[in-house]
This record gives structure tokens, C-alpha cells and sequence, in this order.
């Protein structure tokens, strides 16, 4: 048996994304295993893997993981990407809780109704450059470091720049009133786990298209 | 100064209810700060004090908290009942994102029209009895203890005692068909700290009413229509 963490997901980011991330910045190797029908999902279900019958799943250390926020607190916390106490983490849970609501508005995009994408692009770019990335701006002005919290690596400077690509994804120069948010893009960019989870051949995942959207729904409903 | 947290939230549930609990479990008491006009919430956002311009918001520890999971984490950590190790904190964390994602449900009915209002209640009892309640219920039974991680209370037990008197609201007998979840709600409702959060005059906020969705969509300058799930 793999001694390695074994995902279960769709073949595509969705709510999984922001896991692959941690683990690859972790520099550590992960299997998938990709839902691709429905039965993929109905067999997981039926032979009790999914706790309330949903993915992300992730099996490891023995355990059959649920809920992405569980999953990532135990592998940043195994990994060393939390912080140094209970202060740091505390920073860092409200970093990131405040990045995965842009996460959720910004993936779900994809999912809008024909007559409600402009409100929600119009929506998601005005959270992102009004409400999220001046706070992070701010952050890494106030104290100068090169790391959100703590001066060092942690899980929020990981989700913040697969935030920032994603952003950039929808406008390329969103950043383009935030200096430091471009030079913390490019630092955490050249760590070297990080530098190889964005080169081509890695388990990152591409954008969802607007063909998938249909595919996905039909493993899910 | 007080060093008691104190709570900036409208005076009703909301997404600070679970805060509430947690304290009251803990047996930390504290003071809240009601936002009742507009102007109150601008000058909170003048001052600084919200980092993502949004409540609920925390002082605590010297610290302006935000982001409610991030709160409760910390309330649960700072209080011990968050486990005595990583294995039981991943527990905890798994347990409580059901009930939260349940809790989720119900967060946003008091906004919606009747017509939705009945649909989203058939909903929310539909995910507590077919896909919520049997978990727990499975955990308590495959166990024997009395809590549902680690032989010890923790943030877990607390969620889901709200979480089911919540459910319950929608539905009073619920509960009819979980045994176990029955014997926790007696259970846990009996711990002193809770049992006093249980009784009239405590901070435990009520059912949300129309006065409290008016306040919202004022202070917030709320007015778009909120869809059901």
C-alpha cells in the first residue's frame, strides 16, 4: 500500500485545488483517484468513504478525510504550514477564511446562468480588488516581511497566490494597483516546490471550461 | 478596560450564534455590541476594525477577530475543546464542517420569500435526516461515549447540540427516528454552562424575525432578493 496521500476528486480544481496546492508547496507526493462518472461517486458512497457523501476526500495517515477546511488544517498543521502558535495560526485562519470566500466566488463563476455572469464578474472583480487584495496589500505593508505571517512559508501565503493566478485568470492585470501583492507573487512563485507545481507536467489543474460545467453536474446530481 | 470578548453583531443569530455558544459552553462571559443603524457600521469600518469590511467581529485577546470559523477556532483552541491532538482536531474539524454546512441551510431562510421559505424548509429537514443526523447518530453508536470525540467535550458537541435544536425548530419531532442523538441533545443540555445559556435571560439570541432581516438589509444595505439553495 501507498504510504503517499491519496485524493478523490473530480479531474479538474474545484473545491480540491487549494489541497493540491498545500501538499505540492509541502513538497509532498500525492495519487488521485478522478470521479469521472457517477457510479465513480455512488461506489465511494456506498462503501462508507464519504462521511456525509461528498468529495474532496483525501485517504491518509489511515484516515479517509472529509471537508476540505479539515482536510487542510491537518496537513498544514502536519507539514509545519500553520504557524508557530496558537497566535499565528489564528492570523493565518483569518487570512485564509477571508481568501476562501473569493475562492467561492471565483469558482463558482463557471456554474452562473447565462443572465447572471456579468453581475457575478462584476461582483467577484470588485471583492477582490475593494475587499480582499487591499487587505493583503495592507498586511504585507504594515510589517515589511516577505511572508504574510510569521515571517516565514505558511498556508496562507500558499492560497493567496493560487488566489492571485486564479484572479489573474479573469483579468490578467488585477494587481495592477497592488505593488507588493506583484512582488509577493513573484517571490512565492520562485520557491522551489511552488516553482515546479506551476510548470507544465504538475497535478495542477487547468481552468474548468464551460463544456466541463455539464459533465461535472451530471457525476454530482 | 474589559477584558471580556465583546461581540459586534446585529442583535440576532446570524453567523455570530455559534460564537455565542462557544463562549457560554466555555463559560466565558461577554459583552455585545449591537449594530442597529448604518452609521454605526461605518464608523466600525472607518475605524479599521473589520478587515474584510464584514461582521461578525471579535475583540478578544487584545486581537479585532474576524472571519467566524477563524473565531471559533481560536475560542475552541484557547478553551480546550478542540481535541488533544491532531488525529481528534481533524475529527472535530470534519464534524463540525456538517454541521456547519447544515447550519448553512438555515442561515439564510428568515431572507427568503414564503413561497421558498416552505421549500427550503422541506430541504433543510430533508439533508438533517438523509445525510447530517444518520453520521452523528453512527458516531455516537459506534463508540458508546458520550461525546462525540475523544471521550472528552468539545466544539463538536456544542455545534451539534445548536445544530439540532435549530433543525428542530423547522421540525419539532426531527429527532424521531435518531436515538442516540436524542440521549446527546438530554445529554449535553444538561452541562451547567449550556444549561444556563438554555434558560430565558441568557445572551442566546431567538428565532430570527422580520425586525432582525430589516436591521440586516439596513445596516448592510442589504435590498437584493436572497435565493434559497
Amino acid at each position: 500500500m501507498s504510504g503517499k496521500p491519496k485524493l478523490h476528486y473530480f479531474n479538474g480544481r474545484g473545491r480540491m485545488e487549494p489541497i493540491r496546492w498545500l501538499l505540492a508547496a509541502a513538497g509532498v507526493e500525492f495519487e488521485e483517484s478522478f470521479i469521472e462518472k457517477k457510479e465513480d461517486l455512488t461506489k465511494l458512497q456506498k462503501d462508507g468513504s464519504l462521511l456525509f457523501q461528498q468529495v474532496p476526500m483525501v485517504e491518509m495517515d489511515g484516515m479517509k478525510l472529509v471537508q476540505t477546511r479539515a482536510i487542510a488544517n491537518y496537513i498544514a498543521t502536519k507539514y509545519n504550514l500553520y504557524g508557530k502558535d496558537l497566535k499565528e495560526r489564528t492570523l493565518i485562519d483569518m487570512y485564509v477564511e477571508g481568501m476562501f470566500d473569493l475562492y467561492e466566488l471565483l469558482m463558482t463563476y463557471i456554474m452562473q446562468p447565462a443572465d447572471k455572469k456579468e453581475q457575478h464578474f462584476a461582483n467577484m472583480m470588485d471583492k477582490a480588488t475593494n475587499r480582499y487584495f487591499p487587505a493583503f496589500e495592507k498586511v504585507l505593508k504594515d510589517h515589511g516581511k516577505d511572508f504574510l505571517v510569521g515571517n516565514q512559508l505558511s498556508r496562507a501565503d500558499v492560497h493567496l497566490l493560487e488566489l492571485i493566478l486564479m484572479a489573474e485568470e479573469f483579468k490578467a492585470d488585477i494587481l495592477a494597483k497592488f505593488p507588493l501583492l506583484q512582488s509577493f507573487k513573484a517571490r512565492i512563485s520562485n520557491i522551489p516546490t511552488i516553482k515546479k507545481f506551476l510548470q507544465p507536467g504538475s497535478q495542477r489543474k487547468p481552468p474548468v471550461r464551460e463544456e466541463d460545467v455539464a459533465k461535472f453536474s451530471k457525476a454530482f446530481h | 478596560m474589559s477584558t471580556k470578548p465583546k461581540l459586534y453583531y446585529f442583535d440576532g443569530r446570524g453567523k455570530m450564534e455559534s460564537i455565542r455558544w462557544l463562549l457560554a459552553a466555555a463559560g466565558v462571559e461577554f459583552e455585545e455590541e449591537f449594530l442597529e443603524t448604518r452609521d454605526q457600521y461605518e464608523k466600525l469600518l472607518q475605524g479599521g476594525s473589520l478587515l474584510f469590511q464584514q461582521v461578525p467581529m471579535v475583540e478578544i485577546d487584545g486581537m479585532r477577530m474576524v472571519q467566524t470559523r477563524a473565531i471559533l477556532s481560536y475560542i475552541a483552541a484557547k478553551y480546550n475543546l478542540y481535541g488533544k491532538d491532531l488525529k481528534e482536531r481533524a475529527l472535530i474539524d470534519m464534524y463540525v464542517g456538517g454541521t456547519d454546512d447544515l447550519m448553512g441551510f438555515i442561515l439564510m431562510f428568515p431572507f427568503l420569500s414564503v413561497e421558498d421559505k416552505e421549500k427550503q424548509r422541506a430541504l433543510i429537514v430533508q439533508k438533517a435526516t438523509s445525510r447530517y443526523f444518520p453520521v452523528y447518530e453512527k458516531v455516537l453508536k459506534d463508540h458508546g461515549q458520550d461525546f462525540l470525540v475523544g471521550s472528552s467535550f468539545s466544539w463538536a458537541d456544542v455545534h451539534l447540540l445548536e445544530a439540532i435544536l435549530m433543525v428542530e425548530e423547522k421540525k419539532s419531532d426531527v429527532l424521531s427516528g435518531f436515538p442516540q442523538l436524542q440521549a446527546f441533545k438530554a445529554r449535553i443540555s444538561s452541562i451547567p454552562t449550556i444549561k444556563k445559556f438554555l434558560e430565558p435571560g441568557s445572551q442566546r439570541k431567538p428565532v430570527p424575525d422580520d425586525k432582525y432581516v430589516e436591521t440586516v438589509r439596513r445596516v448592510l444595505r442589504m435590498y437584493y432578493d436572497v435565493k434559497a439553495n
